[in-house]
């Protein structure tokens, strides 16, 4: 459905991504890792249009992306739901007027200015905010929220969209581990129960290894690694990370159950 | 604690129709405030209309009349405006020159009024009323009476209308420059107030830095609007672009040539003086492309 061919991306003198290529055939739940830097978020940009590539091409479900304009373009994005890392509401609006903003690309640009909605759209909203086990924070406004809460806010706001695909820009990366769990739980509970495409960067190994069905890893602007997670192992890990031998996945890890492991390898270690 | 839970909405229907419930107030409040917005309106246009000496009804058509003839006459003698605008071209920077140093000492003055008057920063926060006052009736008095009155005792020329927008300046950029610096952080003051440094040191070498860029933003803004107050005072014998203007476009004189060139060079200016103030304020935010 999604295919991604030579895809590359420019800014000036510098190549942010370069010729990835990459197809998804049924839906999936994928993850893709790297460093800071090594284009991830650039590939998710393009994918929503929110930047344009500079070569290559985009197609879904046999339909070019990355030339279109205007409306289709707009109409493609309504499609195609995007979560950031810092959320991206609107912090002085309430809960389920920045869900509403979902329909934005249906609705007249008047009756939106306005703030006028259907009601059954806000029903709807409030039933999405349900589902997320935030429904009772609807009337707050948004910068009222903790941060995992409007993450959560951001992910009812993508499923407003009733999108093909989400794609999630470190979706957990300001948030704390137990917060990181349930914002990872609800991505993955979409991708179940609805069938919807999850393509997430991630930026710890042990979360893409848990929640993924494929991960994608990349390196300076490539696609170095596609594989599945259990093909995802420490020597694969160094090579997409560029790091050395003293590198450990623990140390970066924001799972709580690693702590544990952690103490475990060092009480291991200390028998050794 | 009780109260709370008792409140709290318990099921998604509930917590549907208290959500619809608030919806629905929000729009009839709206909508009372947008009937209430559009009768205002027309019932104070029906007034401002009877007021006027003609309708505006009768008389909307001939308000382009003017800009038409000036123009028609303009283009007629299209072959004498680089003339003028050679001619003119000196008492535009007469007029530049004024806004320029009413905006620098108006700026000044501004910085001066703003960090004595915003709380935090003030050397005496007892006074921050005062200083406030003081900006307001800098502000409240329109420029062209301190001119008229400077004119009246130290004769016409360029000095007078440069007090007196310097005067207004002072007002208008004190506020937004004290709105900039209730944006500032304390915490630099408090480490060079660690160090013991005094006030001044303390407002030069912490605030400044910080506010240095929205500062000029102003004060450019400003630079602009004064160029245009000091053409105004022109017409009220402050020399400079709008004495000529008056001069020029007052009716059948056969001289809107003159006028016309003399709001070319006008646009120009402004245009001239928004580029400059853009690329500046670009580099003061994004510093020196260099890497200095």
């Amino acid at each position: 459905m999604l295919r991604i061919d030579k895809l590359t991306k420019r800014f000036g003198d510098k190549t942010a991504v370069e010729a990835a290529t990459l197809e998804i055939d049924k839906p999936c739940m994928l993850g893709i890792i790297g460093r800071s830097g090594a284009g991830k978020s650039t590939l998710l940009r393009m994918i929503n249009r929110l930047g344009d590539a500079s070569e290559g091409s985009i197609s879904f479900e046999g339909r070019e992306i990355t030339t279109l304009k205007g409306t289709d373009k707009r109409a493609w994005q309504s499609e195609c739901a995007m979560i950031f890392q810092q959320f991206n509401l609107v912090p002085r609006m309430d809960v389920v007027s920045n869900v509403l903003h979902g329909t934005l690309n249906r609705r007249s640009t008047l009756a939106t200015m306005f703030n006028l909605y259907p009601m059954a759209d806000i029903h709807k909203a409030i039933e999405i905010l349900d589902r997320l086990g935030i429904a009772e924070h609807a009337p707050k406004r948004a910068e009222a929220l903790s941060g995992g809460q409007q993450q959560r806010v951001a992910i009812a706001r993508a499923l407003m969209q009733d999108p093909k695909i989400i794609l999630a820009d470190e979706p957990i990366a300001s948030l704390d581990p137990m917060n990181a769990q349930t914002v990872m739980e609800a991505l993955r509970r979409i991708h179940e129960e609805d069938g919807r495409t999850v393509i997430a960067n991630l930026h710890t190994l042990d979360t893409a290894r848990r929640y993924c069905d494929r991960v994608v890893g990349m390196r300076d602007g490539r696609i170095v690694f596609d594989g599945l997670p259990e093909q995802l192992t420490t020597g694969v890990a160094r090579e997409i990370y560029g790091a050395g031998a003293d590198f450990s996945e623990a140390a970066t890890s924001t799972a709580i159950e690693t702590l544990d492991q952690t103490e475990a390898v060092r009480t291991a270690e200390a028998y050794v | 604690m009780a109260d709370l839970t008792a409140q709290a909405p318990g099921s998604v229907a509930e917590i549907k129709a208290q959500y619809a419930d608030l919806t629905r107030r929000k729009r009839i409040y709206g909508g009372i405030l947008l009937a209430l917005f559009i009768a205002l309106m027309v019932a104070g246009f029906r007034t401002a209309d009877d007021r006027n000496a003609g309708s505006f009804a009768d008389g909307y058509q001939r308000i382009f009349d003017y800009p038409a003839e000036v123009l028609s006459e303009a283009a007629e003698k299209a072959v004498e405006l680089p003339a003028h605008v050679v001619h003119f071209f000196p008492a535009l920077i007469e007029t530049v020159n004024i806004a320029g140093a009413a905006t620098l000492i108006g700026a000044i003055f501004g910085t001066l009024l703003s960090l004595l008057s915003t709380r935090g920063m003030a050397p005496w926060p007892a006074l921050i009323p005062l200083f406030r006052r003081i900006m307001d009736i800098c502000r409240a008095i329109p420029e062209i009476v301190i001119a008229l009155v400077l004119i009246f005792l130290l004769g016409g020329g360029p000095v007078p209308a440069m007090i007196a927008i310097a005067i207004h300046t002072a007002g208008a950029l004190g506020k937004l420059f004290s709105e900039v610096n209730e944006n500032a952080s304390l915490k630099p003051v408090e480490g060079l107030n660690s160090t013991g440094a005094s006030w001044a040191q303390r407002m030069w070498l912490g605030v400044i830095p910080q506010v240095g860029p929205n500062y000029v933003s102003y004060a450019l803004l400003r630079f602009e609007i004064n160029i245009r107050a000091s053409a105004i005072l022109g017409f009220v014998g402050a020399g400079g672009i709008g004495y000529e203007l008056k001069n020029s476009m007052s009716w059948g004189q056969g001289k809107y040539d003159e006028a016309a060139a003399i709001f070319i060079l006008l646009f120009v200016t402004i245009v001239v003086v928004d580029q400059i103030s853009g690329a500046l304020r670009d580099r003061l935010t994004h510093g020196n492309r260099k890497g200095a």
